[in-house]
């Protein structure tokens, strides 16, 4: 299992890398998206893969946390993947505002001929 | 005690007012003018109370914490010389105040303008009465600033903002080299109190630093009072409104740099270094000052550089540095101020009654305004050191000291007629300002028929000038005492008492003062016309200005060299900087685990099971896909996109965390709309761009194909390295411990969001309503390119009414949606502590509700139902939020403590009942109100662009009708 999500996490981040270094602004906005797959994947399996182990506690009693995957990676995702999701609108609109003013989607406002 | 409560309301009470002043109305004018004037006045009473204190050589203390953690203190100490010039300060402000209500036009806002005046008296009077150099420091630098808006207050102007940024830039630096100096200072005396850096003189003069203290605190001194060869902001700063001049330029914030010469001599001085620095640049400053003054047609420019000159010869005498030479020192101080903020006012009179300060315009004013006129005449009789006059009395001491003090250097043989040139420039000058303004022929090409000010505006300098002619009369009744006083607190209390009388006799100085006057009338009447036809400045000297080295040096170093740097350094374009960026990345993560990234001894291992091996090969091929596709087939990539985002949901759902799964879900839906509501403005491409087949961009894409592989691979090693290592327990592990019996809920995911680590999701609520405000901000000054604006290909071909019946059945489907939608947005808000779900998958949930509205109908249908107001919901959230929050004050608790109990409601059974869960219902609602706005906005973008169609449609059609 490790080795096929770490594989996996390269893949997204690789792909994720290469749209970004493209110089059309959609490219670098679906990169933006995939990179962040793959950063939040990698800082979920920080706390190391826990297949079906939730962490839902039972109401009172004694916990032993080794029983339980590490909910604090989850809680740091949590809030990644809603902030990258305001952060992916941001660079939408810049893109499509940009596009408006400059006429071109190119990443720097014009073309690399002119 | 009481005085120590009075002094700390005493440092404060010009920052309350001006904070006051800027709450009254623009047009309060008059009560502007009291509350500065009592607040002023308050501050005298104040000081009144201290005199008693500080005529027996007293000193006053005061202290409050300021900023503990760098034991820097807010130490207050007052002695006599402080004493002496707060007094001065307060004095000369009150009259400024008053001269001022009348000078200022009434388009001025005379509210802002004193709000600004009384923050300056602050800051002065804080470098004053500062215990603590580093105090000082933060005072000095905060007048240049007070200064920079106080010289800029006509800021329309362009003289006035060059003005005002020339003094900034040059006293704020100087302001850093006297910040070094003063760090350097406490260094070697151990300590950052003044009175005991006052007395450690003997250890700073024998440290090594010496040197390079002196020359940095010179550096702030010099460049405050304007002396050669930083004296060229001075004139600049003449662009201010005349009250302004008259207060900085002549009573305080100019003399503020002597004011530390002269306070710091004992510490500092006594050294050849010293002597020849300081009497150096104060005799060449003396001179230089004068004979340019000369030469200025402007009224205020000849105000200036007198200024400048007199300015030179106090710092002269702190070069010189006995207690006799203090007290001269100080006692010109004062005078200087008296006579030149009257002048300064009638100046202002001048210039405010005529309309004009070009002295070969005005002439013959005695006649229309004949009071004026008179008080104008005795304050530069005083100026030109005339007996009888105060200023005399100063610059024969002066005289006397230049003669009589021998430390045997060529300086010091030449001090003596170094003087006498100075003065003799001085009466001059001061010849002329009298003979020009006031006498000859009747000016009549003025811009205004001139006559005298209303009375108000002439009290203050009757005022002043009484008081030359009071101190010149009588010395030994008026200052002498005090003088005293101030210069025994400088030099000493083992200074003998000084008299200061008018007559000793006939001697030297006497005599020197009877050649200048002699000389200075001469040279005014031999060289009167050929001043008035010439350029602003002696012979040759004219051309010679530090003003435009300064402007050449500014040029060089605030644009050229910039730009030069940038073409160098940087780029403006994207690709570069993004290329650079990861490489970094990668380097530095290549560095720092060099040699350290090893494998675990036992590796962490789960067997590899087969199905979710297929859901990464899917998972791969969408992402690799998409890398692909997003330049030519944008809607390909955006769906494999998606495939993707799917694929790490299951992931997440495999792996024991249901929250991040339902969450990625949702939010997989709100971005995949997003994208294809931004799709629409981007340009058609259905043919090829013409160079990518060429070879630099072969080369490109293999360059950056090569970075990418290397980075996901980098990456991917890191990730399997340390997800094989075993578990170490971590404060997860008390997160796991604690979620019930702390956080009353049994979802512990949740519980970190909304109760243990509550403070950052409410900084990330913060965010994305930042970002949702960013976006919509954005969107409403949107114009989309010409070619987008053209109805979509699909909406052209099929113009019949089918349209409306497009994809029917699905859009009826999405309506029903809506309920069970909201229903389903509760029930995870609901559950969310307990199990997955919570706020952040509820407010998006509810947002995709309000979405789907959207998508199956269309905008104009949907608002014209359901009112969704999504600023409100973000601020109303934000509030929730923060009032939680704050709601644990109430109880003692520090921000964002949660309180959980679980409540009994019948039917529905028990109920988390947290504080958490207010908090909760805050991050929802402000989930909800961003995610809509920001979707809301785009496609609100496409309803814009029809209306412009159709505007475009009508005026082409008017076109062709007409």
């Amino acid at each position: 299992m490790e080795i096929i999500l770490s594989a996996a996490i390269g893949i997204l981040s690789a792909s994720g890398i290469w749209l970004l270094l493209r110089p059309r602004s959609f490219q670098v906005v679906v990169g933006l998206c995939l990179l962040s797959y793959a950063v939040n994947l990698f800082i979920f399996s920080m706390g190391r893969l826990t297949p079906g182990a939730p962490p839902i506690m039972p109401k009172g009693g004694f916990v032993d946390p080794t029983r339980y995957a590490d909910p604090l990676p989850q809680a740091l995702v949590l809030t990644a993947i809603v902030i990258s999701f305001a952060t992916t609108a941001l660079f939408l609109v810049v893109m499509i505002a940009s596009r408006g003013m400059t006429g071109t989607d190119h990443v720097d406002g014009k073309e690399r001929s002119q | 005690m009481a005085e120590h409560n009075l002094f700390l309301l005493f440092a404060c009470l010009p920052f309350a007012t001006s904070l006051i002043l800027l709450t009254l109305r623009q047009t309060a004018r008059g009560a502007a003018t009291w509350l500065s004037g009592l607040s002023l006045v308050a501050g005298l009473a104040i000081l009144a109370g201290f005199l008693p204190d500080i005529r027996t050589g007293g000193v006053l203390r005061a202290s409050g914490e300021w900023v503990p953690s760098l034991g820097m203190n807010l130490a207050l100490r007052m002695d006599g010389f402080a004493w002496l010039f707060a007094t001065l300060v307060l004095s000369i402000g009150v009259l400024v105040v008053i001269y001022a209500r009348y000078y200022m036009g009434s388009g001025d806002s005379l509210p802002r303008f004193f709000a600004l005046l009384m923050a300056f008296t602050g800051a002065m009077q804080g470098i004053l009465i500062s215990g603590n150099v580093l105090v000082m420091v933060v005072f000095w630098e905060l007048t240049s600033f007070m200064s920079f808006l106080l010289i800029g207050f006509w800021h329309q102007g362009a003289a006035a903002r060059d003005g005002a940024r020339t003094a900034l830039i040059i006293t704020a630096l100087g302001g850093l080299c006297l910040l070094t100096a003063m760090l350097m200072l406490g260094q070697v005396a151990g300590t950052y109190d003044l009175g005991i850096i006052l007395r450690s003189g003997d250890a700073i003069r024998a440290h090594p630093w010496y040197g390079a203290i002196l020359a940095l605190f010179l550096l702030g001194a010099f460049t405050k009072s304007a002396q050669f060869p930083f004296h060229f902001w001075l004139p600049g700063a003449m662009a201010a409104p005349t009250p302004v001049s008259a207060f900085l330029h002549s009573a305080t914030m100019v003399k503020a740099g002597v004011f530390l010469l002269v306070r710091f001599s004992p510490a500092l001085g006594g050294t050849e270094a010293w002597f020849f620095t300081v009497t150096g640049i104060g005799m060449i400053t003396l001179i230089l000052g004068a004979a340019v003054a000369l030469y200025r047609h402007d009224l205020k420019g000849l105000l200036a550089y007198s200024t400048i000159s007199h300015l030179g010869l106090i710092t002269a005498l702190a070069g010189i540095g006995g207690p006799v030479a203090i007290l001269a020192a100080i006692f010109h101080i004062c005078n200087h101020a008296v006579f030149k903020a009257s002048l300064f006012m009638a100046a202002g009179i001048i210039d405010h009654e005529t309309g004009t300060r070009d002295m070969r315009r005005l002439s013959g004013l005695f006649r229309p305004m004949p009071f004026t006129a008179t008080l104008a005449i005795v304050a530069a009789a005083a100026m030109a050191g005339v007996p009888l006059l105060n200023g005399f009395l100063s610059k024969e001491m002066f005289l006397a000291e230049a003669v009589d003090w021998h430390n045997g250097t060529w300086l010091d043989e030449a001090l003596p007629y170094l003087a006498v040139v100075g003065s003799c420039l001085s009466v001059a000058y001061s010849l002329r300002f009298i003979a020009t303004v006031f006498f000859g022929p009747q000016a009549t090409d003025l811009p205004k028929a001139p006559h005298e000010p209303v009375a108000w505006m002439r009290r203050p300098v009757e005022l002043l000038v009484l008081i030359c002619l009071l101190v010149g009369i009588f010395p030994a009744l008026t200052l002498g005492p005090i003088v005293n006083a101030a210069a025994r607190s400088v030099a000493g209390a083992e200074m003998p008492y000084y008299k200061i009388a008018i007559w000793h006799g006939v001697n030297a100085p006497l005599m020197l003062s009877l050649v200048a006057l002699a000389v200075g009338a001469l040279i005014y009447v031999f060289s009167a016309r050929a001043i008035a036809a010439g350029p602003e400045g002696p012979f040759l000297l004219h051309r010679l200005r530090a003003q435009r080295v300064y402007d050449w040096l500014l040029f060089r170093l605030t644009w050229r060299l910039p730009r030069l740097a940038h073409g160098v350094m940087s780029t403006e374009s994207l690709q570069p900087q993004l290329r650079l960026l990861v490489l970094t990345g990668v380097a530095v993560a290549v560095a720092s685990l060099w040699g350290g990234l090893t494998l675990a001894q036992e590796l962490r291992l789960h067997a590899p099971n087969p199905a979710f091996a297929m859901l990464w090969t899917v998972g791969a091929a969408c992402a690799i896909g998409a890398a692909w596709q997003a330049k030519y087939h944008r809607f390909a990539a955006l769906v494999l996109l998606g495939g993707a985002g799917v694929v790490t949901c299951l992931t997440f759902a495999w792996f024991s965390s249901p929250d991040l799964a339902v969450t990625q879900l949702l939010v997989e839906i709100v971005t995949t709309v997003l994208l294809l509501l931004g799709l629409r403005w981007l340009p058609k491409r259905r043919s090829e761009i013409a160079e990518d087949k060429l070879m630099p961009a072969k080369i490109r894409r293999g360059r950056d194909l090569v970075i990418a592989l290397a980075g996901g691979f980098g990456i991917a090693a890191i990730a399997f390295t340390v997800m094989t290592r075993p578990v170490v327990s971590n404060v997860g592990d008390w997160f796991l411990g604690n979620a019930y019996y702390e956080g009353g809920g049994t979802n512990v995911v949740n519980v970190i969001l909304v109760d243990f680590r509550a403070f950052d999701t409410f900084g990330e609520i913060s965010v994305l309503a930042i970002v949702g405000l960013t976006v919509y901000g954005l969107l409403r000054r949107f114009r989309p390119a010409p070619e987008s604006v053209e109805a979509p290909y699909q909406q052209t071909v099929d113009d019949s009414p089918s349209l409306d019946d497009y994809l029917y059945v699905p859009s009826v489907l999405m309506i029903w949606m809506f309920p069970i939608l909201i229903m389903l947005s509760g029930y995870f808000f609901f559950r969310g502590h307990d199990l997955p779900g919570g706020g952040f998958a509820a407010g998006v949930t509810l947002a995709i509700a309000f979405l789907i509205q959207y998508i199956a109908t269309n905008v104009r249908w949907v608002e014209a139902r359901i009112t969704v107001l999504p600023i409100r919901w973000m601020g109303f959230g934000l509030l929730i939020a923060v009032s939680t929050g704050m709601g644990a004050w109430l109880f003692g608790y520090p921000f964002l403590t949660a309180h959980a109990r679980y409540v009994d409601i019948p039917l529905i059974g028990q109920v988390p009942a947290a504080t958490a869960l207010l908090f909760d219902i805050g991050v929802f609602a402000t989930v909800v109100g961003a995610v809509v706005l920001m979707l809301v906005a785009i496609a609100h973008q496409s309803l814009r662009a029809s209306r412009m169609r159709e505007a475009d449609e009508l005026a082409a059609a008017k076109k062709e009708a007409a």
